[in-house]
């Protein structure tokens, strides 16, 4: 009884910007912290995420989206009248169409077109579903991050992370619910707010991991500290603070002291965590991983090992692909940095029978423009029309390609998924309508899809 | 909210459900049987509109419930019309037959039967028997829409415990509830909230040690006036404002540029310290430019409006990120002075609020005007110089004047000389190459000149193309020009408003073969400024090596990269218009015309596209002449302008600007020229601050379909909301106006949200629980008349803040008691009624601050530059940032300033701060989450600052506290706390320390790495033991 006024007490303060139906529903249920694990609204398909955030935006022409035709008409400007109302960041009317700078062949089952610049992805490509019709609003990167993650191209919104986990509450019990890797040549655009909270309480943003050294900022002592003088130090700290409790009866003080022992835990599983060393040869060598030596493939590495720690939702940034001048050679390296870690770890998932429930996804804040940029001839502008994403596990119809752009990658002429709807189709796998998942501010009940939306069914499994 | 509709969701309908089931309707044929309003019509309103359009809500100002509002209409109009249901909204609404969203919103349509009723019972004259249904004539007004009154006091029975009126209205409330309330905190709880309110900072032992034996009746008082005295008192409710402010050091977005903005952070901080008056405070921030005579001051106050972010990544359209920002602004004004969410109407009328979205544009329209301004600002030390400097220089000039009777003649002479002795230049309007520009935006403007904006290269080479018939053109012009967008007005594009012009390029072709391109030769290049050659700033380093100048303008024909024609004059001289002009060697002339393709290198700017390193031409023009032997015209611009107006017609002041320049070209006035000349090298460096300055010719303002500034509709001109308070009579249509309006005395909301934030932030929780919404659909307030009363306080007493601020801490609800007991925690878990006194964690900065203090290495400089105390390097540099950031740690006292001045990243906070729930700034926040957490935990425990603040604690422990540990215990045990420790504390302290030190003398632990450095054993226990003591929960709590 004590612990539930407690933690009803927590849980009000905390949230108390504005009680939004599902902390109601919380509220009645008497849960114990505001990241306690909770139920969606019906049964999940995926418990958690793994997003792989390839920000600056990969060219789908290159990679996913063959279009022999914008080789045939290589050179030559694009109709006026595709161009019609079209914003874009540095070109202008006059760029001429470029033609794919790569070869495709098909691979699986289905035969499903794919770039040579993606071998790894090609096998596993019975695993996962390609939307090639994917369309968003944004053609700037920070708007278009912001758009991918929060639902909206202004900043203050919570991110699709702190959604999740202000619905789910975490399974981690000495880790943070939603973690966060950056690597590549830069961080993402958006900032800090790529992975914020937004209006929601601040337990649920996301926290920033890196890939080598210190996993959180301030983990390890201080030099001088041991653990046995960190432990008598803590042990201190909880007594004065359990005498104060008793002199003034602020339950709030028994969650200080929770905190400062989840904190203690959290310095002896977090270095354990970060320790890919313990990996088998195999399994690193399947990622490309190499102990020690931060890159996106130890990311993907350590993605799995801290879901296998009940962390819910975990974003790799992997930001070099703004291709605006030499795409073929860029290009390929970052292929060469992400193909293979992102191909196995669905793998991995999957032979550990993770992948069943866990939702991996794939993609940039938009695509890349048909037309040529710079005289080089060798590089590509933002495009928001048209781009592709993939999607493994979690609920999604493995091997599925779906949606087709026009003849030259441009718009999308068939089952187009609008970044809302790819939000209210990862909220369905994850057991919420995505219309109810809200919370109150200002006066109104927001959600992830804002006033957008709609549910992608094919691609459910 | 079901389907997918342009509606927003939020509008929840709970009254829809039952519709499908099988109602039973009396199915009226038009014609034939009368519809009855009470069978037929009534029920279906209450089963599917009363929910939003009933007693509770009444979206669009619309009740359907009530006869009288309901034949009223809502903020739209009429929305039955007896006798023709098509023209009824109401109708058109339910039957789908407008474009506008079908009612019921997000639910199911009416059946076709019920939509039948409906359009029978309008086509049959709509009629409603009188009496029937609610008495309501029009839709409630809400409280908040209604100026606040003071109501009179409540009778209460304990009269003896109110101290003042505050007290009053929360004893009534608790009488009212059966509850007590608690006893006044001890002495030394009550003055460390006292001061942790007031200034941010705890007391330190010996002002503890004052109160406590002061046994004078107003002691208490006596430490009020004490703390709203000092000047940290403007620091720590300073904060509070920039938090609603939405202040950052930075841009935001991908490049989040530094920004200087610490001129308005500092000047929040003196406004509260003066007790500018609340209302003078709003407008000064809203329109101190158009203030008359404005002073420095009143300018940087309207940084305010400027702290929106700015995208500057390549490819942006700046005109769309202008926009945004203007939104920001008016989300700001809305939140932090309205108290009201006006940002619902940029796409659609408030659902909630009676706020049109026609509304929504006439406040924008107010704020559109401005030019995104960046104003040389000056400290009162560079004030004072540079008056003295003009002084001097006038002095002079004024005894030049007087030792030369004649100068009026000698100058009008001279005037006439050269009034004519120009040659005609023809501007030149070229296409922009879009590839060129390396992602800036190359606007072009009515005079000619292009105006660069957005993302700013370090290097590139525009390409601009212009056809022209002219023949035998023989040089060309470039003029850079102010504008009041660039920095300190330009006319350059770095951070001091220069630029340097590496190479001036010029290659023509005939227009009958334009592949035969010849590149134009110049022989010849004269400025009105050339410099001396200079190395350039460390700021625009390249990594190259290479020796990179600037200089005069030869540099900018001279066929080098690393050379460049700089306009970086002195800091008084560095921000003028400047041309230069380019002879070619022969002229240049083709049958049929030519097609001039212009070149303009700017490679001077450093190795970081993502920081301030850019040194870009601003604003420029170019022309061309046929003219033989043209030269740049050595009267400057502004000299030139004048000599256009009669010298009868000018001012005093234009004529003293022709002399000061004509002064220079009498060759007898060299030595008063020299020593001029003198003065201005000793002008001040100052700084640079973003302000709004007012446009000449206004924007036009268009209601914008959606919010989306590529769809505008309808103008608008500026106005008010009808339902709040109407324009003060006189209010000028500008952002004055706007001010005016806003903190009249019949606002209904500016006392009161701002009342509302100050309570929040003393007791946790506002009178009013949702304090950025004081709107319909905000949380009841828990003591409504008090807010009122406290809200018209303010105002009668000339908005004082600091009055208000009295008027809280001297009330017996504030002094109460925090100690809470099971049954009080059960019955008020959050407080709401006030039988106890506020107990909760200190904000992020206060957490840093109190550290700082009880360590004693607190430095308490108010104001100026922002600081870096120590950070994670790697949070600065990719991948972790997108760009490289400048984190240049803070040494000595700096280190040490309250965390207020910690330099603000929005795209990377500071760690520690953000981890204690303070905002970034990318938007307005009137109300900060607290969490408590475990990373948290980990900073306090473990963060490099904390360290050093518990090694300094143990070092001042071992030095000033006492000759045994027990002394030295209590001395530590004050600095974090206040008050002594229990022997019990004391126990578990002095048990911690002899285990602590005997590891650090028997080696177990070395105390050199805990001292950083010393390897002192006695030292390194103590630390451990501070360590514990700046952890504690009480020590970041206000009791």
């Amino acid at each position: 009884m004590k612990t539930n006024s407690i933690a009803r007490r927590w849980f009000l303060k905390d949230c108390s910007i504005g009680l939004g139906a599902m902390a109601m529903q919380q509220l009645t249920a008497a849960s114990a912290n505001p990241l306690a694990p909770k139920k969606p609204h019906y049964e999940p398909r995926a418990k958690r995420v793994i997003f792989l955030f390839m920000a600056g935006a990969p060219s789908h022409l290159e990679m996913f989206d063959f279009k022999p035709q914008l080789a045939k008409f290589d050179g030559t400007l694009p109709p006026p009248d595709l161009l019609k109302g079209y914003r874009a960041a540095f070109i202008n009317p006059n760029s001429k169409l470029m033609g794919p700078k790569f070869k495709f062949a098909r691979y699986g089952q289905n035969g499903t077109e794919l770039s040579e610049l993606i071998p790894h992805t090609a096998k596993i490509v019975d695993e996962i579903a390609i939307v090639k019709s994917m369309a968003t609003d944004a053609f700037n990167h920070a708007p278009g991050q912001l758009l991918m993650n929060t639902g909206t191209m202004q900043f203050g919104r919570p991110s699709m992370g702190a959604w999740v986990t202000y619905g789910l509450g975490s399974e981690a019990n000495d880790l943070p619910a939603f973690v966060v890797f950056s690597s590549g040549k830069k961080g993402p655009s958006g900032g800090n707010s790529c992975w914020g909270s937004g209006f929601l309480p601040t337990v649920y943003q996301g926290v920033q991991f890196r890939g080598s050294g210190d996993p959180v900022l301030y983990l390890s002592n201080p030099s001088g500290v041991d653990t046995q003088l960190q432990r008598d130090s803590l042990d201190s700290i909880r007594r004065l603070n359990e005498m104060h409790k008793a002199s003034v009866g602020d339950p709030e003080i028994d969650t200080r002291i929770n905190s400062f022992e989840m904190a203690f835990k959290m310095q002896a599983s977090a270095p354990e965590l970060m320790d890919l060393s313990k990996e088998p040869k195999h399994v690193l060598d399947l990622y490309g991983a190499v102990p020690g030596k931060p890159s996106f493939a130890n990311n993907c590495l350590l993605a799995r090992r801290l879901i296998e720690r009940g962390v819910r939702f975990v974003q790799l940034y992997h930001e070099a692909w703004d291709q605006h001048g030499s795409l073929v050679r860029d290009i390929k390296i970052n292929c060469k940095d992400t193909d293979q870690a992102s191909a196995a770890l669905v793998l991995d998932l999957k032979q550990r029978g993770l992948l069943k429930d866990t939702l991996v996804v794939w993609g940039g804040e938009f695509g890349r423009t048909p037309m040529v940029q710079g005289g080089g001839d060798d590089g590509r502008d933002h495009h928001p029309n048209a781009f592709t994403m993939w999607m493994a596990g979690g609920g999604v119809k493995p091997g599925l390609v779906m949606g087709e752009t026009d003849e030259l990658g441009f718009n999308v002429t068939k089952d187009k998924v609008h970044v809302h709807d790819l939000h209210a189709t990862i909220m369905h796998l994850l057991g919420f309508e995505h219309t109810k998942l809200t919370y109150r501010f200002q006066g109104r009940d927001y959600r992830l899809t804002d006033v957008h939306g709609e549910l992608v069914n094919k691609l459910l499994a | 909210m079901f389907r997918k509709a342009k509606s927003p969701v939020w509008v929840c309908v709970p009254a829809v459900v039952c519709l499908i089931a099988g109602v039973k309707l009396a199915s009226p044929q038009a014609g034939t049987s009368k519809t009855d309003f009470v069978r037929d019509v009534q029920p279906v309103l209450a089963r599917s509109c009363f929910g939003c359009h009933g007693e509770k809500a009444q979206m669009g100002g619309l009740r359907l419930d009530a006869r009288a509002a309901a034949l009223k209409g809502g903020q739209t109009g009429k929305v039955i019309v007896p006798g023709n249901a098509t023209s009824s909204l109401l109708y058109q609404r339910v039957a789908g037959t407008s474009d506008q969203a079908r009612m019921p919103m997000g639910a199911k349509p009416l059946a076709a039967a019920e939509i039948a009723v409906i359009k029978t019972w309008i086509e049959q004259g709509a009629e409603w028997p009188e009496g029937v249904g609610a008495k309501a004539s029009e839709a409630k007004k809400h409280w908040a829409f209604v100026p606040p009154v003071k109501a009179a006091l409540p009778a209460v029975k304990n009269a003896a415990w109110a101290k003042n009126a505050i007290d009053r209205f929360v004893l009534a409330k608790l009488e009212a509830e059966g509850l007590q309330p608690s006893m006044e905190a001890d002495r030394t709880t009550l003055l460390r909230r006292l001061s942790l309110d007031l200034t941010g900072l705890p007391p330190t032992p010996a002002e503890v040690d004052v109160f406590v034996k002061d046994k004078s009746r107003n002691a208490y008082e006596k430490q009020v006036e004490r703390l709203l005295a000092s000047p940290h008192y403007g620091e720590r409710w300073g904060r509070h404002w920039l938090d609603a402010a939405r202040y950052a050091d930075s841009d935001g977005f991908e490049k989040d540029k530094p920004r200087n903005v610490w001129f308005y952070r500092d000047w929040v901080i003196n406004a509260l310290n003066r007790d500018l008056g609340y209302d003078k405070f709003i407008t000064e921030q809203l329109a101190g430019d158009l203030l008359p005579n404005p002073a420095q001051d009143q300018l940087v106050a309207t940084g305010f409006l400027r702290n929106s972010m700015i995208n500057e990544e390549g490819g942006i359209d700046p005109e769309q990120f202008r926009m945004e920002a203007m939104f920001d602004r008016m989300d700001a004004i809305g939140r932090s002075v309205l108290g009201l969410t006006v940002q619902c109407s940029q796409c659609h009328n408030h659902k909630y609020d009676p706020f049109l979205q026609e509304d929504y544009y006439k406040i924008f329209a107010y704020l559109n005007n401005s030019h995104e301004a960046n104003a040389a600002v000056y400290t009162p030390q560079e004030q004072q110089k540079r008056a003295e400097l003009f002084r001097r220089m006038h002095e002079i000039e004024a005894d030049l004047q007087h030792r030369t009777p004649d100068w009026r003649k000698r100058m009008s002479e001279w005037e006439a000389r050269v009034k004519n002795d120009q040659p005609e230049w023809v501007v030149l309007r070229p296409e922009v190459d879009d590839i060129s520009t390396g992602g800036q935006k190359y606007s072009l403007q009515p005079d000619g000149s292009f105006l660069a904006a957005g993302y700013a290269p370090t290097k590139h080479t525009v390409k601009m193309t212009a056809k022209t018939d002219l023949q035998n053109i023989t040089a060309f012009r470039i003029e850079l020009m102010n504008d009041p967008n660039l920095p300190l007005s330009g006319p350059g594009r770095s951070v001091l408003g220069t630029a340097a012009l590496s190479e001036f390029m010029v290659e023509a072709a005939p227009v009958s073969d334009p592949k035969m391109i010849t590149k134009v030769k110049f022989v010849k290049a004269t400025a009105d400024l050339n410099l001396p050659e200079r190395e350039l700033d460390p700021m625009y380093a390249d990594k190259s090596k290479k020796r990179r100048v600037t200089g005069p303008v030869s540099y900018a024909i001279d066929g080098m990269d690393e050379t460049a024609w700089s306009n970086d004059a002195d800091p008084g001289r560095r921000n003028l218009p400047r041309k230069a002009v380019f002879v070619a060697d022969r002229p240049i002339a083709n049958a049929g015309g030519s097609i001039l393709t212009i070149l303009l290198r700017q490679n001077h700017g450093g190795w970081n596209s993502d920081d301030n390193q850019n040194h870009n031409l601003g604003r420029f023009r170019l022309s061309m002449t046929t003219a033989t032997d043209a030269v740049a015209d050595p009267v400057p611009a502004g000299v030139r302008e004048i000599l256009g107006v009669a010298e009868a017609q000018r001012t005093p002041a234009q004529t003293r600007t022709v002399f000061a320049y004509w002064r220079t070209t009498v060759p007898e006035w060299k030595q008063a020229n020299a020593e001029i000349e003198a003065l201005w090298q000793q002008y001040p460096a100052g700084s640079s601050q973003l302000v709004l300055s007012e446009r000449g010719s206004m924007r036009s303002t268009h209601v914008l379909a959606r919010g989306d500034f590529l769809k505008p509709g309808r103008e608008i001109a500026p106005g008010v909301p009808a339902f709040l308070n109407p324009l003060p009579s006189g209010a000028p249509g500008n952002r004055l106006g706007l001010a005016r309006w806003l903190t009249d005395r019949n606002a209904p909301t500016t006392a009161r949200a701002m009342v509302n934030r100050v309570w929040q932030t003393y007791f946790g929780t506002g009178i009013v629980a949702t304090s950025e919404d004081l709107g319909r659909q905000s949380e009841p307030p828990s003591h409504p008349e008090l807010l009122d009363w406290l809200s018209v306080e303010l105002m009668d007493r000339g908005w004082s803040m600091k009055s208000l601020h009295r008027m809280i801490v001297t009330s017996a609800t504030y002094r109460q008691s925090s100690k809470v007991t099971p049954d009080l925690q059960e019955k008020d878990p959050f407080n709401r009624l006030l039988a106890r006194g506020p107990r909760f964690r200190v904000e992020a900065e206060i957490v840093r601050d109190i550290a700082l203090a009880a360590s004693g290495l607190l430095n308490a400089k108010v104001g100026g530059p922002s600081v870096n105390p120590p950070a994670p390097e790697f949070l600065f540099l990719p991948p972790a940032s997108y760009g490289p950031k400048q984190w240049p740690e803070s040494k000595g006292a700096e280190r040490y300033r309250r965390a207020l001045y910690t330099f603000r990243y929005r795209s990377v906070p500071y760690p520690m701060l953000q981890t204690f729930d303070a905002p970034n700034g990318d938007f307005a926040c009137v109300r900060r989450a607290r969490s408590n957490t475990p990373l948290q935990a980990l900073t306090t425990l473990n963060e490099p600052l904390f360290i050093e603040t518990a090694r300094a604690l143990a070092k001042k422990t071992l030095a000033e506290g006492g000759k045994d540990d027990a002394q030295r215990i209590q001395y530590a045990f004050r600095r974090c706390l206040s008050r002594p420790p229990s022997a019990a504390e004391r126990d578990e302290l002095q048990t911690l320390l002899a285990r602590a030190r005997a590891r650090y003398q028997s080696g177990g632990l070395k105390p050199e790495e805990m001292n950083g450095g010393e390897a002192d054993a006695r030292l390194a226990g103590w630390t451990a033991v501070a360590r514990v003591l700046l952890n504690l929960d009480e020590t970041i709590t206000k009791e």
